[in-house]
C-alpha cells in the first residue's frame, strides 16, 4: 500500500492518472524561486521553450541570459555570475549539459564550489522519437562522481517543481534531472520533500518486506505499479523513492537492504555508474546484499515511442517483473 | 591616468624586476612549473596590481573591488609573486609554491587560495567566467568595477573562448577588459605552426570588440591601453599584448622549450645575477 504519512497521490492506480513532465515542474519551480529571491537568473542555450525556462524568462527579462548554442559557455558563465553573489540556474538537454560541458561543470562550479544549479532536460530513453544521439543515458554516472555537488532525479512533475526550489537555497553545486515527456503524478504538494532524504512510497500493510524496490526518477511509477501486482500475490515489497542521489541516503538503504535481503534497483540510465551503482557502493561497504539491477546495458538508444523503447531496452515493468522474479527464486 | 611620468615608470620597473626574482626563486624552489610565460606577463601584472586596479590587499574580498581571472592559470608563479608583492600574502610564502599543504597550488585552486578570483589551469574557461562577472557586476546598481582577463594566445585555440567573445559582444560589455598574451609559444612550440591565429586583433574586433595591440614591455603602452579600455563605451575591450617569453633573462627569451620547465639552481643564479644588475 501507499505510505499513508506521505499524503502521495491515491489515484496514482488510475489508467488516466495525471500526467505532467518534471521540465514542466522544473519550470513551474523555477519560477516560484525566482519570485522568493532576486538573486536568481536563469541562463539558456537556446532551448528556453523546451526546458521550460522560459516561465522564468517571460516573467523576469532582465534576470535571464540567452546564450545562444554553447553550453560550454553557459557553465562559465553561470560559474562567474555566481562568484558575483548570483544564483544561477542553466538550462539545457541533458546531452549537452553536463554531457558536452562536463569539464566545465567540473572545473568552473564544482572545483570552485560555485552554487550554480544544472538543470539537464531530456535525460533517458523516454526522450523517444529523437534518437539514440538525444537520449542521455550518462548524466547521473557524469555528475556523482564530481565533489561537492548534489544530484537531484526526481520522480514527478511535482517533486520535480519542490526539488528546484529546495535546491535554490542550498549552497551546493546541484544537478537536476528531468525528463521530456509527460509522466504520471505520484505525489502531491502536500508530500514532504528534503534534498538528501529517500522516502519509502510503497510498503506492506504489515510485517517486514522480503523485497526492496529502489527507483528513481519517472520510472518510481513502473516500480509502484509492479510493487502493487506484487501485493496481490502475497509478496510483501517495499518501494523506495530514491529522488537525491547524491548525498545517497545511506542510512534509509541499509536499512531497506537489512529488512528485505533483496533489493532491485529501477532507473532510465546506463546501470554502469547509475543510481543503482550508487546503492551497490553503499550496500557492499555496509551491508551487502543481493541487488539486480534494471537499466541500459552498455548501449546506446534508437528512435521510437518511449514504451517500444523501454520494452527493448528492459526497463519496463515487465523487465522488473523478470529482475524480481529472479532474484526471489534464488 | 591618462600619462604615466618617468619617476612612476621607473618605480614600476624596480617592482617588475623583483617579481621577476621572486618567479625565478619560486620555480627553482618548486622544481618544476611554467617560467616562460610567467616571465614574459610580469609587466603587465606589475602594471595591474600597482596602478590599474581597484582592489585592497589588506582586505582582498571588498565586494566592490575590480575582479581579474587569470584563464592560463599555469602562468600562476606572476600571479602569487604580484599578489605577494602587492601586500595580499608574505613574499617567504612564495617558496611553498606547488609543495604539499600550500596555498600556492600548481594552478590556482581557490578552495586553498580564496584571495583569488577562481580556480584555473584547464584552458578556455577564464574568459566565460569574466563574462559572467561582468554581466553580474552590471546587474549592480552604482558600482564602477571592471572585469579583467588575462588569457594566452595559444589558449584561444579553445573554442569556448569565442562562445564567450560572441556573448560579450552581444551583451555589450563594456565594463570587461581582456588582455591576450600575445607571445607566440605555445607547448607543442610555435603559435603560427602549431595552430595559427594569425591577427588577433582582427579577430575580436570581426567578433565586435574595440581594441588595440600593444609592446606588453612598455609601461607608457600598457598605460595608455588600459586608459582606452576604461574609458571604451558600448563594447568590451581587448588589448593584445605582445610579449616576450622569459623575458628579463636574455638567454632563455622567445624559447618556447622554457613554456613548462623550472630552472635549475645554476640556472636560477645565472638569471638572478642578471635581473641584479638592473636593480
Amino acid at each position: 500500500m501507499l505510505n499513508p504519512k506521505l499524503k502521495l497521490n491515491t489515484k496514482v492506480w488510475n489508467v488516466d492518472v495525471e500526467k505532467k513532465s518534471t521540465r514542466l515542474g522544473f519550470g513551474e519551480g523555477l519560477l516560484i524561486a525566482g519570485t522568493q529571491n532576486e538573486n536568481i537568473v536563469g541562463l539558456c542555450a537556446d532551448l528556453v521553450e523546451s526546458t521550460k525556462m522560459n516561465l522564468f524568462a517571460d516573467k523576469f527579462p532582465d534576470r535571464f541570459i540567452e546564450l545562444g548554442i554553447a553550453e560550454q559557455n553557459l557553465a562559465s558563465v553561470a560559474s562567474g555570475m555566481a562568484s558575483m553573489g548570483k544564483i544561477p540556474f542553466i538550462a539545457s538537454y541533458a546531452i549537452y549539459s553536463p554531457g558536452r560541458n562536463w569539464e566545465q561543470i567540473r572545473t568552473t562550479i564544482c572545483f570552485n564550489g560555485e552554487p550554480v544549479k544544472i538543470i539537464g532536460t531530456h535525460a533517458g530513453l523516454s526522450v523517444g522519437p529523437d534518437g539514440g544521439s538525444h537520449q542521455c543515458l550518462e548524466d547521473i554516472a557524469l555528475t556523482r562522481v564530481l565533489p561537492n555537488i548534489v544530484v537531484i532525479s526526481p520522480c514527478d512533475a511535482i517533486e520535480a517543481k519542490k526539488a528546484t526550489i529546495a535546491m535554490s537555497k542550498i549552497k551546493s553545486p546541484t544537478y537536476l534531472r528531468c525528463a521530456r515527456n509527460d509522466t504520471s503524478i505520484i505525489t502531491t504538494e502536500e508530500t514532504p520533500f528534503e534534498i538528501g532524504k529517500a522516502q519509502i512510497i510503497f510498503q506492506p500493510e504489515n510485517g517486514l518486506a522480503s523485497l526492496g524496490i529502489i527507483a528513481t526518477g519517472p520510472s518510481v511509477y513502473n516500480a509502484l505499479i509492479v510493487a502493487k501486482n506484487l501485493e496481490s500475490e502475497g509478496i510483501k515489497v517495499k518501494v523506495m523513492n530514491l529522488s537525491t542521489i547524491k548525498p545517497l541516503d545511506s542510512d534509509a538503504i541499509i536499512a531497506l537492504a537489512k529488512e528485505t535481503k533483496k533489493i532491485v534497483t529501477v532507473e532510465d540510465h546506463q546501470i554502469s555508474g547509475g543510481m543503482g551503482g550508487a546503492v551497490a557502493e553503499c550496500l557492499s561497504q555496509n551491508y551487502p546484499t543481493r541487488i539486480e539491477f534494471i537499466g541500459v546495458k552498455d548501449k546506446f538508444g534508437q528512435s521510437g515511442n518511449p514504451e517500444e523503447l523501454a520494452k527493448y531496452y528492459e526497463i519496463d515493468q515487465e523487465a522488473i517483473f523478470r529482475a524480481v522474479r529472479k532474484i526471489l527464486s534464488n | 591616468m591618462e600619462h604615466l611620468n618617468e619617476d612612476k615608470i621607473l618605480e614600476l620597473q624596480i617592482i617588475a624586476n623583483n617579481i621577476r626574482k621572486s618567479i625565478i626563486n619560486m620555480l627553482c624552489e618548486a622544481r618544476s612549473g611554467h617560467t616562460a610565460g610567467a616571465l614574459g606577463m610580469t609587466d603587465i601584472f606589475t602594471y595591474l596590481y600597482f596602478e590599474a586596479l581597484r582592489h585592497q590587499p589588506e582586505n582582498p574580498f571588498w565586494p566592490d573591488r575590480d575582479r581579474l581571472v587569470l584563464s592560463n592559470g599555469h602562468i600562476c608563479p606572476v600571479l602569487y609573486a604580484t599578489m605577494a608583492h602587492a601586500g595580499y600574502f608574505p613574499v617567504e610564502e612564495l617558496n611553498t609554491l606547488r609543495k604539499f599543504g600550500s596555498r600556492l597550488q600548481g594552478h590556482p585552486h581557490r578552495e586553498f587560495l580564496p584571495m583569488i578570483e577562481t580556480s584555473s589551469g584547464p584552458l578556455g574557461e577564464g574568459l566565460s567566467q569574466a563574462v559572467g562577472m561582468a554581466i553580474a557586476s552590471r546587474m549592480e546598481k552604482g558600482v564602477d568595477r571592471k572585469i579583467y582577463c588575462i588569457v594566452g594566445d595559444g589558449e584561444l585555440n579553445e573554442g569556448q573562448n569565442w562562445e564567450a567573445i560572441m556573448l560579450a559582444s552581444k551583451e555589450k560589455l563594456n565594463n570587461l577588459i581582456v588582455i591576450v598574451d600575445r607571445n607566440f609559444i605555445q607547448i607543442d612550440g610555435s603559435t603560427e605552426i602549431v595552430m595559427p591565429m594569425g591577427d588577433m586583433l582582427s579577430k575580436f574586433k570581426e567578433f565586435g570588440w574595440n581594441g588595440e595591440q600593444i609592446n606588453g614591455h612598455d609601461f607608457i603602452q600598457i598605460n595608455h591601453a588600459i586608459y582606452n579600455a576604461k574609458n571604451n563605451k558600448e563594447r568590451p575591450y581587448v588589448i593584445v599584448a605582445k610579449t616576450i617569453p622569459s623575458k628579463g633573462v636574455k638567454a632563455w627569451e622567445g624559447n618556447y622549450k622554457w613554456h613548462g620547465i623550472a630552472p635549475n639552481k645554476e640556472e636560477r643564479d645565472m638569471a638572478i645575477k642578471e635581473l641584479e644588475k638592473i636593480c
